[in-house]
Order: C-alpha cells, then structure tokens, then sequence
C-alpha cells in the first residue's frame, strides 16, 4: 500500500494543566473517509487544530505523503494539501460564491483572473457533484449551499485531505444525504476526508474507519464503522455503558400552555399561520419539522419575543397580555433558547452571571436595585454541584466551558425555578451522547413532576423517544399532530414535506 | 519565530500590570522624539516628574487637571462597558459647562448656586448623549460618527454664543461673562487651586464602580454589552438601557464641565477643554473600563499635561509632547490589550 495521505504521530498539546491531545497517532490514506469520534472536550477540535497548523503541538509530528512538514498557519496546512470546513464558515457575506473563492488567490499583474476562477469552479462542481451559482452572493445561499461553497473552497486551493467539523449539526435531514454523496464521490476519486461528528449513525454510514478520542487519548480504533453497533461506539466514547432513559407512563393533567389561531406578520423567517396547539401537565410535546418552517417564529412567539398579530396564547389559564419575557417568565415559563452561545449565555462575563441573567431583577438575586453577590455566587454554586457542570467555578469566563456544560448550566437555571411550562429548542444540537443523555433524563424527570414540555428540535429519533406527542410544522402551519405511539420516523419524514396532513 | 495563539483565559493581574507595561512602551518610545528635539531624555523626563509630583503644590495642579480626566475617563468607561461608543465626551463636556455658566451668573446663594450648576450642568450633558443614543436605537445610527461629529456642534454653537449675544461686555474678549464669586466652588487648600470638584470627582469613581459592579442596572449595562441578544433573551429592555447609559456617560461627562467653570476658569471661554473628552478615552482605555482604574490613568495624564509645560520651559522640547505621548498611550494600550486574547508563542525554526 502506498504511503497514508496524511500521518499524525505521537500528537501532544498541552494547554496549561490540561492535556488536551496525548501521543495521538492518525492517518488516512487517499480514498479514504475516516470517522473521527469523541465527546466534547475528548480533543478532536484541538488535533484537527494542530492539523490545520492554528495549533503548535508540544510534541510529535506530521507526514503528508510520507514527508515530514512544519506547519505554521492555514496557508502552509493548504500548501500541504490540507483543507478544512470549519463549523462556523469563514465567508465574506457580501461578495459573490465566484469573489468568495477567488479571495487570497493571487492573479495576474494585479488583476483577478475570473475566466480562470469560473473555469476551476465549474470543473470542480462537474467533478464531485458541488453546483453552485457562481454570481449569487453569499448571503443570498442557504446553510447547504455555504457549506458546499467552503467544500468547494477548500479544493479550489488544492486540497488533497478534508477536515469536516461536525458538518450535519448545521443541515436539515434532506441536506445531508446531498452531502455524503458528494463527499463519497471525493472519496472515490481519491481524496482523502476526516469526518467529526457526534451522530453515531452518520459515522457509521458513512466512514470506512474510525479513530475515538477520549480525554485526549486515542480509545479506539474501529475497522468496520457499518458492522460496529452505535452501543458499542458510544461506549468506547464516554468509557462506559449507554443506558437509554426509561420514560415512565404518565397520565397528563390539565393544558398548562395553549396556543390558539396565533399568526404573525412576516418581517423576519418564516410567519406563523393560525397555529393552535396545547400542552398539558405532564406531557412532553414535539415540534417537528424541516428547518426554516416557521419551528424558529414559534419558539420566538412561546418565548415573549415577538407578539403574535392575531390569536391568543395562555400560560396556567392566565391570557397574556404582554408580550415579554420577563412577563412570561413570571407566569412560570421556562425556556432554553435554541442557539446559547447568541442567546443564552454571556461568554465574556462569569459563568454565575448568564446564570441569573432571566431573574436579576428578582427578589433571589437583587433587592431594590442592588444585585446580592453571595446569592449569585450561592446560586451558581449550587447549581453546578448539583448539575455536575465541570468548570473550575462560578467566576469562570462562560465562554471557557463546553458546549455541553453551557447547556447544563442554561438548563440548571431554568428548572431551578419550577417552570410549570418548559419549551426547549434544539436542546442537545452539538452535544455528545453522554451530555444529551444527562439532558434528557432532566426533562423526563420534569416531566414526572408535572412540567409541560415543548422540544422542538430537527432531530427525530430524540423527539420519537421523548415525545408524548408530535405536532409537524410545515411553511408555518401546524400540517398535523401525532401521538406518540403512532409516530414513525417514515411518517414524520412525509409530514414534514407536505405530502400528507393529518389531524 | 513567534506566533500568536488564543488564551482560554486571563489572569487577573493582568488588569494591573497591562497598563504599566503601555505606560513605560510608551515612554520609551517617546523618548527618541525627545532625544531628536535635543535633549536629554533622563533630564526631561526628570523635569516632567517634578513639576507634576514632585512637591505638594505641583500634586494639587496635577490633580485639578486630572478631574475633569477623571469624569471624561467615567463617562466613555460606561458608555463602552454597554458598548455604547460615546465619543462625545467632549461636547457633553462643554454643554455642561456651558449650562453650568449660565446657572452660576444669576445671584443667589452660593450652596444653591453650587448644586444648580451641577444639576444642571449634569442634565445638558445627558441630553446632549441622549442625541446620537436615540440615533441608534431608534434608526440605527453609527453612535461612533454621530457623537463623534456631535462635538464640533456644540463647539461652534459654544463659539457663536460667546462671539455674539453672551459676548462679556465688560472685557470685550469673546468669552462669557464671570459667574458670581459666591458660585465659585470652594478651594479646599489655601493658595492652591485644589478645589471642591476634585474631591468630588475622587467620589465619583468608587460610586460610578459600585454601580456597574453591585446593582443591577450594573449588571443590565454589562450584559448588554457583553451580548446584547442574549440580553434580550433574558428579559432586559436593550434599548432602554442604552438610553440610561448614555444619560448616565453624558451627565459625568457634563460633570467635568461644570469643574472647569465653577472651579478653574469661573467662565465659559472658547479653550475652556484642551480635549478632556478625548484624553478621557484614553484614561478609560487605560483603566480597561474600570471606573477604579480611571483615577490613576487620569492622573498619569494630568501629570503628563502638566509636566511637559515645564520641561519644555527648562529643555526646549515641545509641550506638543504631551499630546504624542497621549496618543501613544492608546496606541500601546490597544496593543497591550491584544494579550488578553493571545499569548504569544515561540515556534521552533524547522522550516
């Protein structure tokens, strides 16, 4: 066999005290889709760092294609053949796909050589099945097709090896099937591609080997992802067996939140049109539906963000009047809103303050406009014990913890304060099996206790296991309900296009 | 060759010893100019540190320099704690004491005088920031350029007024008639110009602390700030805040106008602020926004101000010093504040 692509040898780094990669060794020969796995802060994003030349390591070294390289920066990771598709895209929304991919390639006297870019482009679409409209600006691209373009950027420059950093967290179902059949089509002619994700069933479709990284070790190594069971990977990842939640039986009681006809104006997404739906104590209730589908104008509506234009919405039998958080939040709504980096926490500031942000203003953590110290720091402390967030304290930088630590912390807040009504959106979007795990037996005990629950989320196998029942939007209407014995993944999927409504 | 790498955190005494190391970067740099102009860099500097601390009298003139500093540096440190980008200190700066002026001329008793000219230079200050705060909130106006061309406003407005209907009759010179020698805020050492207004201004800082870090409001400014989505997320009215904060930065900003009236000049003229709205982003920048932190930075600078008149007396080099040195100051600081971010990381020369 020739020599791997590309060979990472005895990888180390060290951030202060932490290690966070440890004599890793990795290689992916051409051809080849390699599955990188690992929960979060097990190290993957730091190797694929030092890979990409943002990281030095303290130890160890790259080979690609046999020879030893030193590499700096991005541009000499590129010049070794190297390209990576980060989570969050690095594009310039203004400028055109064809100006995007043309950035930082040196033209002719001066001059940007745009026959030769569109020719490259095209060749490059035909080759691995990545079309795209030269002209149109980024900004007018879905989340799809801006990824694709990062694809296509990154081979523009000659990329022999892909670096993927959880590619999917980003797309609707239908995306990702357009996806692996590009990236499979790469593979096919040759190049070689490391895929990071959590989703197990992904990896295991997709991969033909997999390396599982755990506290900055490598685990393991798994040959065959397709003859490997999701267990079995899931075990090599946290270290240990994966029970799945048991959700009890429950009778739900009365509608502690209920929506009728509520339509909004569209200024922004996708409007709501006459959306009425209940939940009731005791019950957890899924939104299901492909992204873009009004699931975002909801969660904003539920949230007192944006007043709906027509139609009322109760909490505990109270109609609300006003709508604001702070208002609906006093009626005993909980909520985690979708995106925490932007909406739920502040990075910058200690971890205790995103934890009281919602009741600052509140008799716990401030009296007559004078904030209590002790009371927040009591509170975050107490919360962290009690929901295991690893940090170093409450005075920690928010920003410093992992996503899933983020997500305890943004849960912890809420519950702590008995929510009679808890909506939640994407709650484990970017988490690691043993993090959404921890998630879900939250809600599930919330709901024991009688808490309704709204989950609106894209992930259908996570609302199939929660939910009691599962309403389907579709362009901003309600297309249809299910209970939750009579939902299929099949159905859902049908519903969700439009195909088929049902009461 | 070095490199630079992002931190996952900053240690906490980097807050004391960042501003430092751009002070001394700063003097160092500096001093090739004053090598250029002829002089000696050691002597220079020795003249400058003299004339600013060097005996109890030369303290006072320092630190009546430093107050209005000290009430610039408050008002851009809050502003840009909310990340409002007030960069109209300046003209608050000369509302106030504008306001202040017409309030201290007409008789009355000189507590009342006292308190009126505050109150009321404080509240021409606010209204002048509410200006390119509403801007913004209402129409999304760059605060930056619409406080920042805010200044020339008022300035020229000051200009008009003191060339025309409130012309000094009794002198002649455009400058604004006196304020009753019973507004004059009491001097609090006899033969010094150390006046009430730096003490108050000394006060100002620990209150202006207390209320970002111990109230809510405080807390409200920080988070807006910080993450404005996540703000409104969590119930607090972003827009509602930026409008405090910018009545809040503008009333201290007036504040330091009102000093210079009732304190030092006892009259509206047209330099009665060699850009103390300016120095004071400087001193904010300096304190990194903390309100502690804006009383040593303003009184590095008033010392610079202050010394290097006299060191251009007893050298030669130009007192435009000060204003290099300044700048530089915010340059380094800028710099300096790269390395909360990153650290800096030596990579061996394999390639």
């Amino acid at each position: 066999m020739s020599a791997p692509l590309i060979e990472m040898r005895g990888i180390t780094k060290i951030f202060g005290a932490v290690k966070a990669n440890e004599a890793v060794d990795l290689s992916v020969a051409p051809g080849e889709i390699l599955g990188l796995l690992g929960e979060n802060g097990a190290g993957k994003t730091t190797l694929m760092n030092v890979l990409f030349g943002a990281y030095a390591p303290d130890a160890g070294e790259i080979l690609v294609e046999g020879r030893p390289v030193a590499i700096h920066n991005s541009a000499d990771a590129l010049a070794a053949g190297i390209g990576m598709v980060h989570q969050h895209f690095h594009l310039a929304p203004r400028l055109t796909v064809l100006e995007n991919l043309l950035i930082g390639i040196p033209g002719r006297s001066g001059r940007i050589d745009r026959a030769g870019g569109l020719a490259r482009l095209n060749e490059i679409s035909r080759q691995y099945g990545l079309s795209l409209d030269p002209n149109l600006p980024v900004s007018a691209l879905s989340v799809g097709e801006q990824q694709r373009l990062e694809i296509v950027k990154a081979l523009f420059r000659g990329a022999k090896l892909l670096i993927l950093d959880e590619p999917t967290a980003v797309l609707a179902p239908s995306e990702v099937d357009g996806l692996f059949a590009a990236l499979r089509s790469m593979a096919a002619q040759g190049l070689g591609i490391i895929f990071i994700s959590h989703k197990l069933n992904e990896v295991r479709a997709l991969t033909h080997r997999c390396v599982v990284l755990r506290h900055g070790k490598v685990a393991g190594r798994v040959d065959h992802p397709a003859q490997t069971t999701s267990a079995a990977m899931a075990e090599l990842m946290c270290g240990h067996e994966i029970v799945p939640p048991v959700k009890e039986a429950s009778t739900p009681g009365s509608a502690v939140l209920t929506l009728d006809g509520i339509s909004t104006s569209g200024h922004t997404g996708t409007p709501l049109r006459d959306v009425s739906l209940f939940v009731r104590a005791g019950e957890i209730l899924g939104i299901a539906g492909v992204s873009g589908n009004g699931q975002r104008t909801l969660a904003d509506v539920i949230f007192g963000m944006l007043p709906p234009k027509v139609g009322t919405m109760t909490i505990a039998g109270k109609t609300i009047a006003q709508f604001s958080p702070r208002e609906l939040q006093a009626l005993g709504l909980g909520r985690i809103p979708e995106d925490r980096m932007t909406t739920g926490l502040v990075t910058n500031l200690p971890l205790a303050d995103s934890m009281v942000l919602p009741r600052i203003g509140t008799e716990a953590f401030s009296r007559k406009g004078l904030l209590n110290p002790a009371a927040i720091r009591a509170f975050a402390e107490e919360q962290i014990k009690a929901y295991d967030i690893r940090c170093p304290g409450p005075m920690v930088r928010a920003g410093a913890l992992s996503g899933g630590n983020l997500q305890k912390a943004l849960l912890a807040r809420e519950l702590a304060f008995d929510p009679k009504v808890l909506i939640v959106s994407q709650p484990t979007r970017g988490l690691d099996i043993g993090a959404a795990r921890f998630i879900h037996e939250k809600f599930l005990a919330m709901r024991a206790k009688g808490c309704g629950i709204v989950v609106i989320g894209e992930d259908l196998e996570e609302l199939l296991m929660l939910s009691d029942r599962i309403a389907v939007m579709y362009e901003g209407r309600i297309a249809g309900t299910l209970s939750g014995a009579d939902a299929t993944v099949a159905r859902l999927g049908l519903m969700m296009t439009g195909a088929e409504g049902h009461a | 060759m070095f490199r630079l790498e992002a931190r996952t955190s900053t240690p906490a005494w980097f807050n004391l010893v960042l501003p430092l190391i751009a002070i001394a970067a700063t003097l160092v740099l500096c001093s090739g100019l004053i090598a250029i102009a002829g002089a000696g860099v050691i002597e220079a500097y020795g003249v400058m540190l003299s004339a600013s601390l060097g005996d109890s009298y030369a303290i006072t003139e320092t630190l009546v320099r430093a107050a209005p500093m000290i009430f610039t540096g408050l008002a851009v440190a809050i502003a840009f704690r909310a990340k409002f980008w007030n960069i109209g200190a300046e003209g608050q700066l000369l509302a106030g004491a504008v306001a202040s002026c017409f309030v201290g001329e007409i008789p009355m008793p000189g507590t009342l005088a006292m308190l009126l000219m505050a109150i009321v230079g404080a509240a021409a200050g606010a209204v002048v920031a509410l200006v390119p705060a509403t801007l913004r909130v209402k129409f999304k106006v760059d605060d930056v350029v619409s406080s920042l061309l805010l200044n020339s406003v008022i300035y020229y407005a000051l200009m008009a007024l003191i060339e025309g209907p409130w012309k000094d009759t009794f002198s002649g010179y455009p400058i604004s008639p006196p304020i009753e020698d019973s507004a004059n805020l009491p001097v609090l050492i006899e033969g010094t110009r150390l006046h009430l207004g730096v003490v108050v201004a000394l006060i100002a800082a620990p209150l202006c602390w207390f209320l970002i870090a111990r109230t809510t409001l405080g807390f409200r400014i920080r988070v807006t700030g910080e993450n404005p989505e996540a703000a409104r997320f969590g119930g607090i009215n972003v827009q509602r805040v930026l409008l405090s904060t910018a009545l809040l930065s503008g009333a201290l900003a007036g504040l330091a106008g009102v000093g210079e009236v009732g304190g030092v000049h006892f009259q509206v003229m047209s330099d009665i602020s060699p850009g103390y709205g300016y120095s004071g982003i400087v001193v904010a920048m300096l304190a990194r926004l903390n309100p502690l932190g804006v009383v040593p930075a303003a009184i590095f600078l008033a010392a610079v101000m202050t010394g290097a008149e006299a060191m251009s007396r007893a050298t030669g080099v130009p007192a435009f010093l000060s204003d290099v040195i300044q700048g530089t100051a915010l340059l380094a600081m800028l710099v300096a504040l790269l390395f909360t971010a990153y650290r800096i990381r030596r990579v061996g020369a394999q390639t």
